[in-house]
């Protein structure tokens, strides 16, 4: 039973991620991705990790993706082509980045795999998630936890700067 | 397999009362709206009208189901389940009631009571968002993507709220569990003879997810992105037939659900102060618990209604002021308040 709601999950992922790259309309590859991260938080759950699948919809389905489609309406891009006229001059770079970023994550799956080392060495939790997380982010990782804080305290006071300073400053009331 | 047959029978029947809630709630507004404006509200078919709700039922199955030709067709379908499906699911984590000893068999009256319960709702809603702004960008027409789009600001915002909000009760719970939460409100007494519910202990937590909800739930005075002034209804203008009860359904089945997770998160669920006791699980305590549930619930639907027609709808830089400067910070706060008091007591 759990291996074929793990066939099922997994294909409905790598589906979705290949018409994400394949569909030309950017809200039909948004939609896509949408699929993905359902797909990953139903495999999640067939792994006991609850409190992941969970958040997984909250943030990244509910919030972050509904900013993206926001975004796609706000500039009008919902037609094929569009993504051109924004994206054009940094499609290379992405490429590159994105690639460099597979293949390391690809090796790193690999070496583990042929060194024979599980791809984790943390016991499966299978009670109780959020209490377990919760004491493993205020103990042991710490100061990695307070530094993404951080990291994103600083994004959110850029975003600020950069917004007054195209407005000249001023109050903005009304947009 | 008895398990399965007995999620299977509570699916079936909480389903079943969640689409009879929602048709009698259509009626109930209507009613409730006749009564503030000084008239009578719908009372011709059946005694009081209470035949309406099927009425209205045949004649959205019965209407014209248009598709304009300048949608984006598969989008344009996929909106009105995208929207109703995920305000069906929130209630399956509700408890309705204790167990109920029915045929010698221990119900729990909960289809699932999963360990993240909360998170799973807030999944829920931060879900709902989907359908208005497809539905919006779909119909290719610029009141729908004006509609869409306030609906996703709207959206993305008071979810912070929502969410900040409950920190506090769960803080002071310590867990996730809807069940457990109830339990823990039914088992204590504030000041010797307030039940221990948690409107008590946060009533601030209590105001803040309460605004957050209505803000969700598209009801006024948040009502932005379907105002029919200025967007003719918003997104789901080109939407006919059963495709707009679909949207019609959701926001009332958002109703409901919101009303049965403030009751049950803030005002002790099913538990009944004074009469009850809460350890009794005798057929007549179980029914009497159902009902102190169902009377909370349809107190915060009623609730829903009242506040629709006496408040005007916001101006929509009042809307983005409410959430990100009134409530987030009042939900810090309250996350703040509770931490110390717990630090303190602890």
């Amino acid at each position: 039973m759990e291996q074929i709601f793990f066939f099922v999950f997994a294909a409905i992922a790598l589906v979705a991620g290949v018409l994400l790259v394949a569909f030309r309309n950017p809200v039909y590859s948004a939609l896509s991705l949408v699929a993905a991260f359902f797909a990953l938080a139903g495999l999640f759950v067939l792994l006991n990790a609850y409190f992941l699948a969970a958040v997984q919809i909250i943030v990244y389905a509910g919030a972050i993706m509904v900013l993206f489609l926001f975004v796609i309406m706000l500039l009008n891009l919902g037609h094929a082509g569009a993504l051109e006229r924004v994206a054009g001059k940094y499609r290379r770079v992405a490429v590159v980045l994105l690639a460099a970023v597979l293949v390391a994550q690809l090796g790193f799956m690999a070496g583990r795999h042929w060194a024979g080392t599980p791809v984790s060495d943390e016991a499966p939790l299978f009670t109780d998630n959020v209490n377990a997380i919760g004491k493993l982010l205020y103990t042991r990782y710490l100061f990695p936890f307070e530094v993404v804080s951080l990291i994103l305290l600083v994004a959110l006071i850029g975003v600020m700067v950069m917004v007054k300073r195209d407005r000249g400053g001023g109050e903005s009331r009304s947009r | 397999m008895d398990y399965a047959i007995e999620s299977v029978v509570k699916i079936v029947v909480v389903f079943g009362g969640m689409l009879g809630a929602v048709a009698y709630l259509v009626l109930a507004e209507r009613k409730v709206s006749a009564y503030i404006q000084n008239r009578l509200g719908p009372n011709r078919v059946g005694p009081w009208g209470l035949l309406q709700p099927l009425a209205d039922g045949l004649k959205f199955l019965f209407k014209e189901d248009v598709i304009p030709r300048h949608v984006n067709r598969f989008v344009y379908l996929a909106a009105p389940p995208a929207i109703l499906v995920p305000a069906l699911m929130g209630f399956a984590i509700v408890p309705f009631g204790d167990t109920m000893t029915l045929w010698g068999h221990e119900v729990r009256l909960q289809i699932a009571d999963i360990n993240v319960g909360v998170l799973y709702l807030l999944a829920l809603a931060s879900l709902g968002v989907y359908g208005v702004v497809l539905g919006g960008w779909a119909s290719n027409n610029k009141y729908a993507l004006l509609g869409g789009l306030r609906a996703s600001a709207q959206m993305i915002s008071y979810e912070l709220a929502l969410g900040l909000s409950l920190i506090g009760v769960l803080m002071a719970a310590g867990t996730l569990q809807l069940d457990e939460i109830v339990r823990q409100q039914s088992e204590r007494t504030l000041f010797g003879f307030l039940p221990g519910w948690n409107v008590f202990t946060q009533p601030l937590g209590f105001v803040l997810f309460t605004a957050a909800a209505f803000a969700e739930s598209n009801r006024l005075p948040f009502d932005l992105p379907e105002s029919e002034q200025e967007l003719v209804a918003g997104y789901h203008a080109e939407y006919s037939s059963m495709k707009f009860a679909m949207f019609f359904m959701a926001e009332y089945a958002h109703m409901i659900t919101a009303s049965a997770v403030i009751a049950t998160l803030f005002f002790g669920g099913w538990h009944m102060p004074w009469l009850v006791d809460p350890g009794s699980s005798s057929i007549g305590a179980s029914l009497l618990k159902l009902l102190a549930f169902l009377i909370k619930t349809g107190f915060f639907m009623f609730l829903f209604l009242w506040v629709r027609w006496t408040l005007p709808r916001f101006r929509y830089d009042q809307v983005m002021w409410l959430g990100w400067k009134v409530l987030l910070p009042l939900a810090l706060l309250n996350v703040f308040l509770t931490g110390l008091y717990l630090t303190l007591t602890h």
